[in-house]
């Protein structure tokens, strides 16, 4: 029996106020049949200004409420090392696994490890659960968990007024104060006065329980973000199983730890069961979602398993060259863990040398993927050049993050678009698809191997930091349903010369797709040279003649124009008759659906159009533009789509940009729409 | 890579000559190395359809488009990289990388490093000719101190690398030198590179009779190659000169120094050991020479066996197989926690 004395403090305007010591028994995760105890409060209690603390004995619980959310945001902040981005993750799996519909946004800091206690430090992830479909994050958290003064001074602008802050109270002392750049305590000074407000003392309550488990005070300190889960998951009704057997799985190599995240946890549920603290909890009901078999899935892992899903249905090899960048990395990591499927995984020694090594493995046949952020994009443009050039299947995945030059790492961002289209010395077209939620990556990394494949083109598939790391529930799609996007090699003579003999001519085009035959090494007869010099058309010489280099120009460019015929409409969500459209690229997809569902729950009429490729346009594009009054493009960045748009269809839509390192709000957007509705 | 020889070779030059005109400069040291290459393949018994040429930029990076095999010529610098790329997919090919000094060293240095490094299973041919040819005469990276160029008119200031210093510095495990005047050299050194199961690194010594002629001439031309060319045989005291008069030892401060033989004596003489286990020797001999004006070794300097990459990460995705089975989409999009909606 491992059993903790607890003590507490809270305040706000609903939970009331009060002070509470409990015996909690943490091994079975409920309070023990005595009942909790009445702690006399100490002198340093009863200073603590704003803090309403009585000496009333706590009653047994038994009286609370349970209040029905439709949805919850809550977000998780602590320093760096505090663990926040697992407990957010474990969080959201539960949830995942008791049926609600979902989104996240992990927040986390570039530095490994700033300077602890600091602003800087702050990590943070945020999360919407709720009982009917999200496809945001959430706007304004509901619920913030600060583990120090840091965070809660780096997060607490976020939470909507009236919204719960649950504190870890032994942060607060005056040296963290004092990093934080806190002058005076937070907890008292009148900072909090408009939420509601629950100090729990998580470290010393973990190390409490943790004593009798051997473990460390200092060890045990880590686990004080399992109670913090602990309790939150009891405040929320998420089911603890499936965060105690990940616990037990996770650390099977380190009993100990296993032992004291599972005591914690346990510890902090208990907690919230078994104090007075708090006068309800809160019920987000499974969302009604289509029928199927879910697991919940951020970008970054979609996409690794769509590339590995378009090998199989390509019935190709995949290699995979990279050099490691935030916030590609993990797409390498989780493909070098998929070698059973008998992907090749190669971590260069720098950008180029990475996306020629993909070059490299397709002019052998195999499919040639690198990824990358923005700066190493840059790096790879003359490459890229040259594979359209050589006209090979090649993927270059780049996951956005905010620019220029180093830009912010871990933040995200959707300003490459232009580099991705036009980043390359002469005219160099290429299509562009891009991702627009998490387990979408999955099928865009499919379609763009199809194009890559197809077409013999170098394709730049764009997802950006919010997709890579957040996660929603995801419905697996079943195999048959998969596109079979097989091509075959050419293995014999394609043309004769002027005396009759076969030969093969490697820039012979198919008059459909405009794409040219592949041959890879290793097939007799058709040995043939690919260079970067301009190449004659059909033959592939080396050509120099000017009406040549028009001829193949133009080749290129209509060979990329022609994929619109090749590609799905535009994704076009409408309710009926609308003045105002919002137009939409990349992960603000979320934002946009959630705000226009907001704003025809208002009784206003918009459609949502958002384009699944960037080059060459949907071909519907056009005509559907040509039907609103007004057109809204917001974007991740100053403008980019809405030049293109403004350009090719000569339609003055109106901009939206944000360019802040973290994804547009549907409120904003909402915002925008009903300006729009009510200008129109 | 073996081959049934027994019946002789089943290809001629013809079939390893591709139908396009060469358009290197009449006299570049090119010519001689090319041809060097299509009358060696015949006698390897390698096959056209399985062998790829692949260059950056630069006068030598047009190599592949003579040869009739498969070819790719690339960017500049990233020939390495390119190849490296294909090995690593398909280790049943004999991928060559050709490339000049400005185009291996400069601006694809680090991917030279890199592959010889890894010890992937390329051939890389470096026409040293210290010189930028196809930019029409600038300065090179090997180009001596002093160099006047366009680039430089008041001289290079520039220390020049040496390239078999480089390449053993990454711990390559095939390097050679040999030098465009002698093609029966040449095609020995080619062979060995060929026979080699990891990396290869042929530094070839190539005249650019425009821009740089004759850097190369007090060591090969026919007259001065007993007395400048130190040709190494491994297990054989390392001597020259047209009687072998002269020879190489290792002095007390552990450095290499150049000798006649009559005053140290023939036992005194180092003997070459191209399969050392450390290049170290090797490296010392890289230094005997400071430029193509003094007594240089050609031949193997280091040969050693070392694990391959692309069969390296062959055995990887086996081991993979074997252990977590033959890859199942079904069971990896359901290898996290998973929950039914009825």
């Amino acid at each position: 029996m491992n059993k903790v004395t607890l003590r507490v403090t809270f305040t706000g305007p609903r939970s009331g106020s009060g002070s509470a010591e409990a015996v909690l028994d943490c091994n079975s995760g409920r309070s023990p049949d005595a009942l909790p105890r009445l702690q006399p409060l100490t002198d340093e209690d009863r200073n603590r200004k704003g803090t309403h603390v009585t000496d009333t004995a706590i009653q047994q619980p038994s009286q609370r409420t349970v209040e029905d959310l439709d949805r919850l945001v809550i977000r998780f902040a602590g320093d760096s090392g505090d663990g926040m981005q697992l407990t957010g993750d474990r969080f959201t799996s539960a949830s995942a696994l008791f049926g609600n519909d979902l989104a996240t946004l992990p927040d986390f800091p570039a530095e490994i490890r700033a300077p602890a206690g600091t602003i800087h430090g702050v990590s943070a992830f945020q999360v919407q659960v709720a009982s009917e479909t999200v496809t945001t994050p959430g706007d304004a958290p509901t619920v913030l968990v600060a583990m120090n003064p840091a965070a809660l001074r780096s997060e607490l602008d976020r939470l909507e007024v009236g919204g719960t802050v649950i504190i870890n109270s032994d942060a607060f002392v005056e040296r963290n104060l004092d990093k934080a750049g806190y002058s005076d305590d937070p907890l008292t000074d009148g900072t909090l006065d408009h939420y509601n407000t629950y100090l729990i003392p998580m470290t010393s309550l973990t190390k409490e329980v943790c004593k009798d488990l051997g473990v460390k005070p200092r060890d045990a300190e880590r686990s004080k973000n399992f109670f913090a889960l602990g309790v939150v998951s009891w405040l929320f009704d998420r089911p603890t199983q499936p965060t105690l057997d990940w616990v037990e799985e996770k650390f099977a190599k380190r009993p100990l730890v296993a032992a004291a995240n599972a005591a914690a946890f346990k510890a902090g549920h208990a907690f919230g069961e078994t104090t007075e603290m708090f006068q309800a909890t809160y019920k987000v009901r499974p969302a009604e979602l289509e029928p199927g078999t879910y697991t919940s899935i951020n970008g970054n892992t979609a996409l690794s398993w769509g590339l590995i899903a378009a090998a199989q249905q390509a019935k190709l090899p995949l290699f995979l060259a990279s050099y490691p960048i935030t916030p590609a990395s993990d797409v390498l990591h989780e493909l070098s863990g998929r070698k059973n499927f008998g992907v090749r995984t190669f971590q260069a020694e720098d950008e180029i040398a990475a996306v020629c090594a993909a070059v490299g493995a397709s002019f052998g046949g195999h499919i040639g993927v690198t990824t990358t952020s923005g700066p190493g994009l840059a790096l790879k443009a003359e490459t890229i050049g040259l594979a359209l050039s050589i006209e090979l299947p090649l993927l270059v995945i780049d996951i956005q993050r905010g620019g220029p030059s180093t830009g912010l790492p871990t933040k995200t961002e959707a300003s490459d678009l232009n580099l991705a289209l036009y980043g390359r010395h002469g005219e160099a077209p290429l299509p562009v698809v891009a991702a627009y939620s998490p387990s979408q990556c999955f099928f865009a990394a499919i379609e763009a191997v199809r194009i890559a494949l197809k077409y013999r083109t170098p394709v730049i598939l764009l997802s950006d930091g919010y997709l890579a790391n957040g996660s929603e529930p995801w419905r697996l799609p079943d195999r048959d349903d998969l596109p079979d996007i097989s091509v075959d090699f050419t293995t014999q003579f394609n043309d004769a010369d002027s005396d009759g003999n076969p030969v093969f001519r490697p820039y012979k085009r198919d008059p459909q797709t405009l794409a040219r035959p592949w041959a890879v090494p290793g097939t007799p007869d058709l040995m043939h040279r690919v260079g970067g010099i301009e190449k004659e058309d059909v033959t592939g010489n080396i050509s120099y003649t000017p009406a040549n280099h028009g001829l193949m120009t133009e080749l290129r460019a209509a060979k990329v124009d022609g994929i619109a015929a090749d590609i799905p409409p535009t994704m076009l969500d409408s309710d009926g008759p609308a003045a105002v459209a919002v137009l939409s690229w990349g992960s603000v997809w979320g934002s946009v659906t959630s705000a226009v569902r907001r704003v025809r729950a208002g009784g206003s009429a918009v459609d949502h159009l958002h384009l699944t490729h960037l080059n060459p346009l949907h071909a519907d594009l056009g005509d559907l533009l040509g039907r609103y009054r007004t057109v809204l493009v917001p974007e991740m960045n100053l403008g980019q789509l809405a030049s293109i748009v403004r350009s090719r269809y000569l339609i003055d839509v109106k901009s939206i940009t944000k360019v802040e390192g973290v994804p547009f709000t549907a409120s904003e957007i909402a915002a925008a729409i009903a300006g729009a509705v009510d200008d129109d | 890579m073996t081959t049934d020889m027994s019946t002789g070779p089943t290809t001629t030059k013809a079939d390893w000559t591709s139908d396009q005109e060469p358009r290197w400069c009449p006299g570049c040291g090119d010519y001689s190395i090319l041809s060097a290459m299509q009358l060696l393949m015949p006698q390897l018994g390698a096959r056209p359809e399985n062998t790829v040429f692949v260059s950056g930029i630069g006068c030598a990076a047009r190599f592949p488009y003579y040869m009739k095999t498969y070819g790719m010529h690339g960017i500049h610098g990233r020939a390495p990289a390119l190849a490296t790329g294909l090995a690593t997919c398909r280790p049943d090919l004999d991928v060559w990388v050709v490339g000049g000094d400005g185009d291996i060293l400069s601006i694809g240095g680090n991917h030279l490093l890199h592959a010889l490094r890894r010890n992937v299973k390329i051939k890389i041919l470096l026409f040293n000719n210290q010189i930028y040819g196809l930019t029409k005469g600038q300065y090179s990276p090997t180009s001596e101190i002093g160099k006047v160029t366009k680039s430089t008119p008041l001289g290079s200031v520039d220390e020049p690398l040496n390239p078999l210093s480089v390449a053993l510095g990454a711990e390559a495990t095939f390097v050679a030198r040999t030098h465009d005047m002698d093609r029966t050299h040449m095609q020995h050194m080619f062979r060995r590179a060929w026979e080699h199961s990891g990396a290869a690194f042929v530094e070839v010594y190539q005249n650019c009779n425009v821009f740089n002629d004759g850097a190369f001439a007090e060591i090969t031309k026919k007259d001065k190659r007993p007395s400048m060319l130190i040709s190494l045989q491994h297990g054989e005291p390392i001597r020259f000169g047209a009687e072998g008069e002269r020879g190489v030892i290792m002095n007390r401060s552990g450095e290499l120094q150049i000798v006649e033989v009559a005053d140290v004596g023939e036992e005194k003489l180092l003997i070459h050991d191209e399969r050392a286990e450390t290049p170290s020797l090797a490296f010392a001999l890289s230094r005997l020479s400071s430029g193509p004006f003094m007594p240089t070794p050609i031949g193997v300097y280091r040969a050693v066996e070392g694990p391959e990459y692309a069969s390296h990460v062959s055995r990887q995705l086996a081991f993979a197989q074997d252990r977590s089975g033959p890859g199942d989409l079904h069971a990896l999009l359901r290898s996290r926690a998973t929950w039914e909606v009825a």
